[in-house]
């Protein structure tokens, strides 16, 4: 299981893009995971409640977009959605094919909270956030 | 149950904090090990050398293909390796009693060798040696068919051990690290005669499977050695890469 270890690594560039934006803390993750990427989804979401722990990312929420196979063959042309262990053209039988997509690991979007400038003209409703980390 | 705070209240809402500010990335998500990967590999192009990551499962015989490998060229090319392991010495210290300089990495429980270890490695082992410049740099992976081919480690080619003493179906079992591949090597093959349930033609079938044309040798590194294609194929994709950066540069420039 290296999904931690891709946790990890995700975690490191979220932390940095709040340190980057002056932030207080990361509401929501939002990532894409193709099937063809080596990472399963369910596996990094309970990897991912272990090692948000620490400042910006304590009460994160991740968000996983899973991508399916597409491929494109180079015989005919023709693109279809396939398994990820049998990639062959729906029209010709063809296995010689690209991969159109499917084998994306991407870190989409993140929600920052505490940024100063949208503090600073929202300040009434700052009292309210029971999830915001001081 | 409340998603946010737990609690059972029913119909209760926790409004979006107005303070929120939503950032499109849109990067890898491996892009630190990415970086490192990539200046692995300037690293090793500067140096000259073809560096190749091999991977399979445990026990497929990839140390095996090395002692073998260095016999096989001869001395016509000065190879080096780093071993992945989870524990011990033992491989690096195999290779080592064949007359092949070899570094060990142990990854404590890691499946996988990633960029950074790779790095950290290569200020402990220089790529060059009494004999001169090193020409090809193996890095045995550590055995795991899953783990390892999500972490580029900076090297030029990725070479798939898939053992006669494993299913033929492998490749389709195990799609990401097939697809990884630019060789897939048949080992064992000196056992074929006594398999009855290993085929060769249906291993081949499985990986066309993946939508890719890779190619497929088949090595037996056992008593009655014959590594010949291996030792072909290594000695072709040498032959094909750049020396050194500068001879590099010429060629990139044309282009």
């Amino acid at each position: 299981m290296h999904e931690m270890a891709v946790c990890n690594e995700l975690l490191a560039q979220v932390r940095a893009s709040a340190v980057q934006h002056g932030a207080r803390s990361v509401a929501t993750i939002t990532v894409r995971i193709g099937a063809l990427s080596g990472v399963e989804p369910d596996l990094l979401e309970r990897a991912f409640t272990i090692a948000r722990a620490g400042d910006y990312t304590d009460q994160a929420r991740l968000v996983i977009e899973t991508i399916g196979v597409r491929i494109r063959c180079r015989a005919c042309g023709n693109e279809n959605d396939a398994a990820a262990n049998r990639l062959l053209c729906s029209a010709c039988g063809g296995y010689t094919v690209d991969l159109v997509g499917g084998d994306e690991l991407l870190l989409a979007s993140i929600e920052l909270q505490g940024i100063p400038d949208a503090e600073r003209s929202n300040q009434g409703e700052n009292a309210q956030g029971e999830n915001s980390y001081v | 149950m409340c998603e946010t705070c737990g609690c059972s209240i029913p119909g209760h809402e926790h409004p979006e904090p107005a303070d929120t500010h939503t950032v499109e990335v849109l990067k890898g998500l491996m892009s630190s090990n990415d970086h490192a990967a990539a200046h692995n590999r300037e690293h090793f192009d500067r140096s000259g050398v073809l560096v190749v990551n091999l991977m399979s499962s445990p026990g497929a015989g990839k140390t095996r293909l090395l002692e073998q490998t260095a016999a096989g060229l001869g001395g016509r090319l000065n190879i080096a390796v780093i071993e992945g392991d989870l524990e011990t010495e033992n491989d690096a210290e195999r290779l080592r009693r064949g007359g092949i300089r070899a570094h060990q990495i142990t990854t404590g429980s890691a499946c996988h060798l990633d960029a950074h270890l790779i790095h950290r490695a290569l200020h402990e082992f220089p790529l060059a040696d009494e004999q001169g410049a090193v020409d090809i740099l193996f890095i045995e992976n550590v055995g795991n068919l899953v783990c390892p081919a999500a972490f580029d480690l900076g090297q030029h080619l990725n070479v798939v051990l898939l053992s006669t003493t494993e299913g033929d179906d492998k490749p389709a079992k195990y799609p990401v690290m097939f697809r990884a591949a630019d060789l897939v090597v048949v080992s064992k093959c000196g056992l074929l005669p006594m398999l009855d349930d290993f085929s060769v033609d249906r291993a081949r079938a499985s990986l066309a499977g993946l939508g890719n044309e890779t190619p497929v040798i088949q090595t037996a590194a056992g008593r009655q050695p014959d590594i010949t294609d291996w030792i072909a194929w290594l000695e072709a994709r040498r032959a094909e890469h750049p020396a050194t950066a500068e001879e590099r540069a010429p060629a990139t420039q044309t282009a």
